[in-house]
């Protein structure tokens, strides 16, 4: 039991520090916000800004839970009905990115970033 | 109802198959059973947690407390992993029952069946919360059909149905090779975790290099199809891994082979020796 609790131990101390290394930075970057109701995404076209830190806030409005992901990106989060949540981007390429809703795949959208 | 029906199959299986391969990596260990149904359990209880306080967690560390969170699980689910495969090498063939002098491997069991509780609980943990998330949806908005329920409860039955059909199939693989075919099937396991844990650090800007995609095979396999999901769970497949991914993948397999040589030439000492 003793080698689990000190792998274990040993994963606190590395989250810790990581901790104390992100909330050194400041919080004053551009937030764009995403909407998301039983299927839909809003905008259909979520335009981000490329190569700079920003915040994706994704607003679930809807009556059932939704998925935020896009396979591109390598992102996803789950979201229950009236919460919101949000994605922190380090960096992106300009571009255009798929992204969809894993819990209704019918709803699609893409995020360009320019 | 259909659309219920595949997002809980597809959830249940990811973790299912998981599951199987331990269960099948742990046969003939004694008092197994308990290990497995407590980590099922802890597993469950951890999800429920996580996506009571799915918002809660998102927001920590400056809105990467997901990414951190996933990344700690697997990283504790891939150690525990390398462990499993190193004292397997070890002790498997006692296992087997091809030699009489099992008692280490009974002593030491209890200790790798705890280890393996563990493994399960994370892969539960890791894949449940969004089960969790999208059940309690479907029931707590009260707009969802009966249908839609159905569909539901119908797909985690017919994951569960898969994830045992595969246990069986691997079980039934004579004793003798059992446990080199789950070494090899968990060595690509935990090397996918792995993968998938570096790229959850890179998310969350802890690992700020190698972030350049290596290849893109989505025309070929789609990471969403059904082949590239299954790939996904078993191996790690992903159609547009970066170089990170890449690097960690190799470097776990290398690292598990070695120890597992090494640990075998240790027992080959010891016998001589004795």
């Amino acid at each position: 039991m003793s080698r689990q609790s000190c792998s274990v131990r040993l994963v606190i101390a590395l989250l810790a520090l990581v901790g104390a290394a992100t909330s050194a930075r400041a919080d004053d970057m551009p937030v764009i916000k995403v909407e998301m109701r039983d299927g839909v995404i809003l905008p259909a076209v979520i335009e981000v800004p490329a190569n700079t830190r920003f915040k994706l806030e994704i607003a679930n409005t809807g009556q059932s839970p939704v998925e935020f992901e896009s396979v591109e990106l390598k992102r996803e989060k789950a979201l229950a009905a009236g919460s919101t949540s949000a994605i922190v981007f380090r960096t992106l390429d300009p571009g255009t990115y798929q992204v969809f809703d894993d819990f209704h795949p019918e709803a699609k959208a893409a995020l360009v970033a320019k | 109802m259909i659309g219920a029906f595949v997002i809980a199959f597809r959830e249940v299986i990811e973790a299912g198959l998981i599951i199987s391969i331990v269960l099948a990596a742990t046969r003939g260990i004694p008092g197994r059973m308990r290990w497995v149904l407590l980590g099922v359990a802890g597993g469950l209880a951890g999800a429920g947690l996580v996506a009571l306080f799915a918002e809660k967690i998102s927001d920590a560390f400056e809105g990467n407390g997901q990414d951190l969170l996933n990344a700690a699980v697997l990283i504790v689910a891939v150690l525990l992993l390398i462990w499993h495969n190193t004292w397997m090498s070890k002790h498997g063939k006692e296992l087997a029952g091809e030699l009489r002098a099992a008692g280490e491997a009974v002593r030491s069991g209890e200790r790798e069946a705890a280890a393996l509780s563990i493994v399960i609980g994370a892969a539960i943990l890791r894949e449940g919360a969004e089960l969790v998330l999208f059940l309690y949806g479907l029931v707590a908005s009260g707009t969802s059909g009966a249908d839609i329920q159905f569909g539901a409860v119908a797909g985690i039955g017919a994951g569960a149905l898969l994830s045992a059909g595969t246990y069986l199939g691997l079980a039934a693989i004579p004793s003798r090779y059992v446990f080199s075919v789950t070494s090899v099937l968990i060595i690509f396991l935990a090397a996918g975790l792995a993968a998938q844990a570096a790229q959850f650090l890179s998310n969350a800007g802890v690992v700020e290099i190698l972030g350049q995609t290596l290849w893109n095979s989505s025309g070929m396999i789609a990471e969403t199809s059904w082949p590239g999901r299954v790939l996904h769970a078993l191996v790690g497949y992903t159609d547009r891994p970066t170089a990170l991914q890449g690097l960690v993948y190799v470097a776990t397999i290398a690292l598990m082979v070695g120890l597992m040589q090494w640990s075998a030439a240790d027992k080959r000492r010891a016998m001589r020796t004795a």
